[in-house]
């Protein structure tokens, strides 16, 4: 009787103490216990059966900077010249191969014709924006979960839950975010993300007048994008880094970092 | 918004080359550069503090409680302009509530709570448990209830429970050399583990910290010390000067060389971005990296040091040698956490232009409340001594 | 019951009283989590649930090309077989989410003045040849642009009759070069089309080593000064062009 007692008393002792250890790191691990299989977003969006990407033809740019503009004027950037969700940049080659390279105002009042001393070799525009990566670096080093990778490949910032200590925007290899100096809180290009959802495409697509960004889902059968991967050889920003970026270029010079 | 725009207006100005225009704005200031330098301290003086109960350093048993104390005042204030830094400080619960498994920084929370309260707190609990029994016996009124409150109210003085008072001591040290090794070196890591910014992302970048630390460390605690010893007109232990003297020689060779290992390797390796770092460091960087950090925080007490060893050279003189190089020592690794944050900003990650860094007077970022955060610790460790005097004569037998 | 007592009494007493905010602390931290953190965070990954539903419902400003059709059909018309079929009217008039919710109180406003053509057609040596560019400077200074050209079906008053007007670069280019006098279509023949239908009718490149050997050869009737290859062994594998820039010929 005794003996059975205290064999019992041990097994429950040494449950308890496996229980605890187990559950002692799920202090650490997040609560999510009830992840939902498919998520459908109001008005019956569902973000799995999408994948979205943006390609831009880098000879077609006229670097008129409608497309930095409209950007602003969507997502309520900052009209001042050190906040961009998205920008263009102007490289000149010089013979001799020296460069050099500008984005006044984030190209968004166009661009002047600079006069150089020296011959020009050549020259072209280049549009940057996220790149809304497949292996984000901004999503791994956030602390709290305040930017996050949705089901269509787009990252986005939760305003209301970011803590402002800018350490993804140190993590971006494209310095394509900024702390929104109202908010407090870091901002970047979401693919103008209100409009994906509702069957639209980003501002900066829809007021392009080359067609030099072409938009749309990887997952579709046939879709600009599509047709653009099909046509083109195309490269993404920086790949050594292993972002794997959803923004593809076709025409990109080696110049362009 | 406005006061912003115009700091930033001016920064425009002096930009040479091209950076992105999301670059203007230098996102991690002063209060990020304080940040890795007070962690260092507190991990310096730390593994100070525990090569007297592991590797039983004899000498070093006046300076043990002192270090203790200096750890804990630091590590206080360590959070502080981080928190201060935040957009939004009263969010930053967050980092505990629901931190991402991947990042480094949330992950960071967890060691500093770790370090505070399971390492150092209770080292010095147990350290101090049965000399703060027999204290507050001594006292009346509301010192005494301090006294009672923090030792939890327990009065066992028996042999057992003061042999075991030194175990728990021991087995703490034992965890805590790993703890504050684990506490800076993630404090590098977070730096080292931006792949984006080629002057951060380096595998040596944790140990590089880990080791400035422990020199930062142990010469805060010479010259606090020294000063202290001063204060209460006391006479300075010597032996236990030159074996500190002697610890800071030895761990800023290694210091140096990591340093001068992480130099040659990007030299050598001299990757894309080996340019634009070579602008960086012969031309902002100049002074503050080689000038500072260099030969007078590296070489110029490095050799003063050697020389004291080398030579005879009678107490006196060998006092303010180690005063003046523990000195200039702190403005080294000062400038060193300086070169790492703010130098790596300084440049685009377009490669192909340097920025500039305004610091303001007032504000958060501003200068006065980055020296605000500088005496804090001192202010604290004074509180401190009051309340857990760490004089070997008040130790009770 | 033995055995714990056994093991209770092993356990120090100051242990036992540190047991306590040890306790505490972590059950503060409990409380804490299981309060403070958004009940729907983590519920399909790492972040709140309705940061997704915050994101979505901002308000949208530009409406899209096709709502523009539904009142201004025959402006629509009328653009759609122009040079400007791919602007979208939003590019010039702006956003127009708010005209097209009360369009009576929220006119939309016309770039009129001359500032806002130049912004894609001012000449500038990094856009693609080909694409329309003028000098404004020079170009009809005072006038506004819109009273030229209509900006919904955008054709130049007459032809152009340079070549310069849409590919400025090489006009530009090859104003400092040697072959200043060199017309371009001497070079390229060029159907008349082309200054209509620029994408439709394209210019030729010259094939024949010959047309440059008009000039250049040992034996060519022209001005002493002009450089001169022997065309039999000078590169006879390539066109001139495949080696040299006739634009801006590689010579000093």
């Amino acid at each position: 009787m005794d003996k059975i007692n205290i064999e019992r008393r041990e097994f429950l002792e040494k449950l308890i103490f496996s229980l605890l250890s187990l559950s002692c790191p799920g202090l650490l691990i997040s609560k999510e216990k009830n992840k939902e299989k498919t998520l459908v977003y109001e008005g019956g969006y569902v973000p799995k059966a999408h994948s979205w990407g943006m390609g831009i033809k880098i000879n077609r740019c006229i670097g008129c900077g409608r497309c930095a503009s409209a950007c602003k004027k969507e997502n309520n950037v900052p009209q001042l010249p050190f906040f961009f969700r998205t920008w263009v940049e102007r490289y000149i080659v010089f013979e001799g191969g020296e460069v050099i390279v500008d984005s006044p105002n984030g190209g968004v009042d166009g661009f002047n014709r600079n006069i150089h001393e020296k011959k020009m070799l050549r020259s072209f525009f280049v549009p940057k924006l996220c790149n809304q990566c497949a292996n984000p670096p901004c999503v791994q080093v956030c602390p709290t979960g305040a930017t996050f990778k949705t089901d269509d490949g787009v990252i986005l910032v939760d305003s209301k839950y970011c803590i402002g200590c800018e350490y993804c925007i140190q993590a971006c290899p494209y310095g394509a975010r900024f702390l929104h100096p109202k908010t407090r809180t870091a901002e970047k290009c979401n693919f103008c993300y209100h409009r994906l959802v509702k069957g639209m495409i980003p501002a900066c697509v829809e007021v392009c007048p080359t067609q030099t960004r072409v938009f749309g889902d990887r997952k579709g059968r046939a879709s600009p994008l599509v047709r653009f991967m099909r046509m083109h050889k195309i490269r993404v920003l920086k790949p050594y880094l292993n972002t794997e970026p959803t923004v593809f270029y076709a025409g990109l010079d080696m110049e362009v970092k | 918004m406005e006061k912003l725009a115009e700091h930033l207006w001016p920064i425009l100005k002096q930009i040479t080359g091209y950076i992105y225009p999301n670059e203007i704005e230098l996102y991690w200031g002063m209060l990020i550069v304080i940040y890795p330098y007070i962690t260092g301290l507190v991990a310096g003086a730390f593994i100070l503090a525990s090569l007297v109960k592991v590797f039983n350093v004899k000498e070093l048993q006046p300076t043990y409680r002192l270090s203790l104390l200096t750890s804990l005042a630091f590590l206080i204030v360590a959070p502080l302009p981080l928190l201060a830094h935040l957009g939004h400080p009263e969010r930053s619960l967050e980092i505990f509530l629901t931190p991402n498994k991947s990042s480094a920084m949330a992950m960071f929370g967890f060691v500093y709570a770790w370090y505070l309260m399971a390492v150092l707190l209770l080292e010095i609990w147990f350290d101090y448990r049965k000399d703060l029994i027999m204290w507050a016996d001594k006292e009346k009124g509301l010192r005494r209830l301090i006294k009672r409150i923090i030792t939890l109210f327990s009065t066992d003085t028996s042999e057992r429970a003061v042999k075991f008072d030194k175990k728990a001591v021991k087995i703490i040290t034992i965890i805590g050399i790993p703890s504050a090794f684990l506490l800076h070196g993630y404090v590098g890591f977070i730096f080292g583990s931006i792949k984006a910014n080629p002057w951060w992302s380096s595998v040596l970048m944790p140990i590089v910290f880990l080791f400035s630390a422990i020199v930062s460390g142990i010469a805060l605690v010479l010259l606090i010390y020294m000063v202290v010893t001063l204060v209460r007109r006391q006479e300075l232990v010597m032996a236990s000067l030159d074996k500190l003297a002697n610890y800071l020689f030895f761990t800023m060779i290694v210091a140096f060389s990591l340093e001068a290992l992480d130099f040659i390797h990007r030299l050598y390796e001299s990757e894309e971005s080996i340019t634009i770092l070579s602008q960086l460091i012969s031309g902002k960087l100049f002074v503050s990296l080689v000038v500072i950090q260099f030969l007078l925080g590296m070489i110029l007490p490095l050799g003063a040091l050697a020389a004291v060893k080398l030579f005879r050279v009678p107490a006196e003189l060998r006092r303010h040698v180690y005063f003046v190089s523990a000195l200039l020592v702190q403005v080294g690794i000062f400038t060193t956490r300086w070169n790492v944050v703010i130098g790596g900003q300084l440049f685009s990650k377009s490669f192909r232009g340097l920025t500039a860094y305004k610091m303001t007077l007032g504000g958060m970022e501003g200068l006065l409340a980055s020296l605000a955060f500088l005496i804090l610790p001192f202010v604290i460790l004074y509180i401190l001594v009051k309340i857990l005097p760490p004089w070997e004569k008040n130790r009770t037998p | 019951m033995n055995r714990i007592k056994g093991i209770r009494e092993k356990i120090p007493d100051q242990v036992k009283r540190l047991l306590i905010p040890v306790v505490l602390v972590i059950a503060a931290f409990v409380v804490m989590r299981h309060f403070l953190v958004p009940s729907d965070f983590g519920k399909y990954g790492h972040y709140r649930a309705s940061a997704i539903d915050d994101v979505i419902s901002l308000e949208i400003k530009y409406s899209g090309h096709m709502v523009c059709d539904d009142c201004h059909d025959d402006i629509v018309e009328v653009k759609k077989m122009s040079y400007h079929r791919d602007v979208a009217c939003e590019a010039c008039h702006g956003p127009a989410a708010a005209h097209t919710e009360d369009p009576d109180g929220n006119k939309l406003q016309a770039p009129r003045e001359r500032g806002y053509c130049p912004l894609c057609h001012e000449y500038l040596p990094s856009r693609p040849t080909g694409f329309p560019q003028i000098v404004s400077e020079s170009h009809n200074p005072r006038k506004a642009c819109i009273s030229c050209h209509d900006a919904h079906d955008p054709k130049t008053p007459e032809a152009p009759k340079e070549c310069k007007a849409c590919h400025a670069e090489i006009a530009r280019t090859k104003a400092l070069s040697h072959h200043i006098y060199v017309s371009c279509i001497r070079c390229h023949e060029t159907p008349e089309e082309h200054k209509v239908r620029p994408r439709d009718y394209r210019p030729e490149k010259p094939i024949r080593r010959e047309l440059c050997g008009e000039c250049h050869a040992k034996n060519a009737p022209a001005a002493k000064a002009i450089p001169r290859v022997d065309m039999a062994t000078h590169g006879e594998r390539y066109v001139c062009w495949q080696c040299h820039y006739p634009h801006l010929p590689e010579v000093d």
